[in-house]
């Protein structure tokens, strides 16, 4: 059931070039949009289609849009977010690096659809061999007259500019995002005023992750009606999976929504099963933040059904039994994977991320992260694991941004799903590996 | 490395500089900082000195206040001096499932550091970082703008090596990573 779409021309040698993107039909999209299409109509498009945000929220795209505010004679900004920074996730990186032109055309459709003269793409610092593709595509795309004045001889203009981060998790989350555009600490807003109102530069703003900016380009060249057709029910379209963890085949997957979870892990045309023949013992469907789930509620779901690849699917039974899409980051590990240990680079994680804004988040990431420190050399007590459970639950819907709730969800999961296993730890901790002190490295990235 | 050179970009940085404030509207030069900061960061051998900063400041005409808040907010800046060779090392739950923490034992056994040091000769600062976006290819270090991925023993073994024989310090960009505008 492989259906790609974004990923169609992946294996075509020099389709990072501008020429051999365009001999295999790239940038279609802006010469329709541009040239037949009014700004309405390539929204409504994008609205039919069903297509939801990628970066993780899934919240749909055409609506985000339509919310954009438009008072006369005020800019407004496109900024791709590709800021790919939640664990277990690297398909942006692979699109990005494979297909730049993909994310380009994407981005010169969309920002004409929403009214956009000037737009960013703010990338992840790490990635900077991503940014030196990047702007080598953007500059060939100059040259050809697809970006700067009057595009394509339609009288549209738009510069596209690369923004480089410098290491922030945080970032990610749009309004910090945008803080950091802005030359500033990445510290989230407070919402409202949504971006969609005042955004980069108080602007009105729309910030996208690089995945659902490039599915507007075949929704725009098909139509939205056709990529609503593809998928299964509110998961519509195809979705870059980034397989990773104890498996045989870790790598970016494009999946027509509604494949089973099963198949993807056990297949040969994705995963390829368990590596070195072991048991799965369980996964994290969505990126690090999502609920893990233990294997049978992973392959099918309470009620008995086979577990599908969807938003819905993978949230069917809520947290108690459920988890999320997410960003499609998917963590596979096998029957000997320590979970105590596994949450923890998860606690510490979150901990270093952590932008310190609202204290539940701030000094309950650093509790998280201590606790678990504790019970790993051995030092754990019953206790500590209904403590660890008490502050996760002070974390959620207690912050301004979702990292809080980020930070909260895989502890909450661990312990709800594998509780016997914290317990059995602290009661004979010798029995699991035993790892060696760990030294706090945040030193050298302060004062 | 205590830089002894003259905190000043050359005619070919500074050209830069020009051209990427102005991808942000009047007004709004701020917005070059943290582009500003990878510059100088390569410049001025792979840290940020409180004259570095400063510098930038006065290149954007800012408080020298609103860049120590940046540069202390993103973990990428180095606020003290690093080995000749950043070596950085993932080990989030992907990169730990793949054993991430054996390649940070490994790495320190061979240059005689902890995480977090770096060696007596200055040439290599080991650092542990979160997860770099390299799940598939785990596990995984990087080294100035260079990812190096599906690592083994052996393979860091090569990189050390590689690494000591070479003078210029590991950077993540240069002037020619930004396209001119």
């Amino acid at each position: 059931m492989s259906k790609k779409i974004l990923l169609e021309h992946i294996d075509v040698p020099g389709i990072e070039t501008l020429e051999v993107y365009r001999a295999k039909g790239g940038y279609a999209s802006v010469e329709k949009a541009l040239k037949t299409m009014t700004q309405d109509a390539i929204v409504e498009e994008v609205k039919k289609s069903g297509l939801r945000g990628r970066g993780g929220a899934g919240f749909p795209t055409g609506m985000k849009w339509s919310f954009l505010a438009k008072p006369e004679g005020v800019a407004r900004y496109l900024v791709c977010n590709a800021d790919e920074s939640e664990p277990g996730t690297f398909k942006d990186r692979y699109l990005m690096e494979k297909i730049p032109h993909l994310l380009i055309e994407g981005m010169i459709t969309s920002s004409f659809a929403l009214g956009a003269n000037t737009s960013y793409i703010y990338v992840r610092g790490e990635y900077f061999y991503i940014i030196k593709i990047l702007e080598k595509a953007i500059d060939d795309a100059y040259k050809a007259g697809l970006l700067g004045q009057n595009i394509l001889g339609t009288g549209y203009n738009l510069d596209l500019h690369v923004q480089a981060g410098a290491g922030a998790y945080i970032c990610g989350e749009e309004t910090a995002l945008l803080e950091s555009l802005e030359g500033k600490r990445g510290n989230p807003r407070i919402k409202p005023p949504f971006p969609a109102i005042a955004g980069l530069f108080a602007c009105p703003t729309i910030v996208n992750n690089v995945e659902t900016i490039a599915a507007v380009v075949p929704i725009v060249n098909n139509g939205g009606d056709w990529y609503a057709g593809i998928g299964i029910g509110k998961s519509t379209g195809t979705k870059l999976i980034s397989a990773s963890g104890h498996i045989n085949k870790p790598g970016v997957y494009e999946i027509e929504m509604g494949i089973t979870v099963e198949d993807f892990i056990y297949s040969e045309e994705y995963c390829g099963g368990i590596k070195n023949g072991k048991k799965l013992k369980a996964v994290v469907a969505g990126g690090s933040s999502v609920p893990i789930l233990p294997a049978d509620l992973i392959l099918t779901t309470a009620n008995g059904e086979k577990r599908l690849m969807s938003y819905e699917s993978l949230a069917d039974g809520g947290f108690a039994t459920g988890t999320m899409l997410g960003s499609g980051g998917f963590i596979v590990m096998d029957e000997t994977t320590n979970i105590v240990e596994n949450l923890y680079t998860f606690a510490r994680f979150y901990h270093h991320e952590s932008c310190g804004q609202c204290s539940p988040c701030r000094e309950g990431t650093g509790w998280m992260e201590k606790i678990l420190h504790k019970i790993l050399d051995g030092h754990g007590t019953l206790e500590d694991v209904d403590l660890l459970w008490e502050i996760q639950r002070k974390i959620e819907g207690n912050t301004i941004c979702p990292l809080g709730d980020a930070a909260a969800w895989p502890v909450a999961s661990a312990i709800r799903h594998f509780k016997t296993e914290f317990e059995e730890f602290v009661k004979n901790p010798s029995a699991f590996k035993k790892v060696k002190h760990y030294h706090n490295m945040h030193g050298l990235a302060t004062a | 490395m205590i830089t002894t050179k003259e905190i000043k970009f050359d005619n070919e940085t500074l050209a830069m500089v020009q051209s990427i404030i102005k991808r942000y509207p009047e007004g709004k030069h701020k917005s070059a900082l943290l582009p500003l900061l990878h510059l100088a960061q390569a410049e001025f051998d792979g840290w940020l000195s409180v004259p570095t900063m400063d510098y930038v400041a006065s290149l954007l005409n800012i408080k020298p206040i609103e860049v120590y808040e940046v540069a202390s907010f993103y973990s990428m800046f180095n606020l003290k001096p690093v080995g000749k060779c950043l070596i950085e090392v993932c080990r989030t739950s992907s990169c730990w499932l793949r054993g991430a923490n054996e390649i940070v034992e490994h790495i320190g056994n061979r240059l005689g550091i902890k995480n977090g040091e770096t060696t007596a000769d200055g040439k290599f600062t080991l650092k542990t970082v979160e997860c770099l976006g390299s799940c598939g290819t785990a596990p995984m270090l990087q080294i100035g703008e260079q990812y190096y991925e599906d690592l083994t023993f052996d393979k860091v073994d090569a990189l050390i090596n590689e690494w000591n024989n070479k003078t210029e310090h590991s950077k993540y960009l240069d002037v020619n990573t930004f396209r001119k505008n």
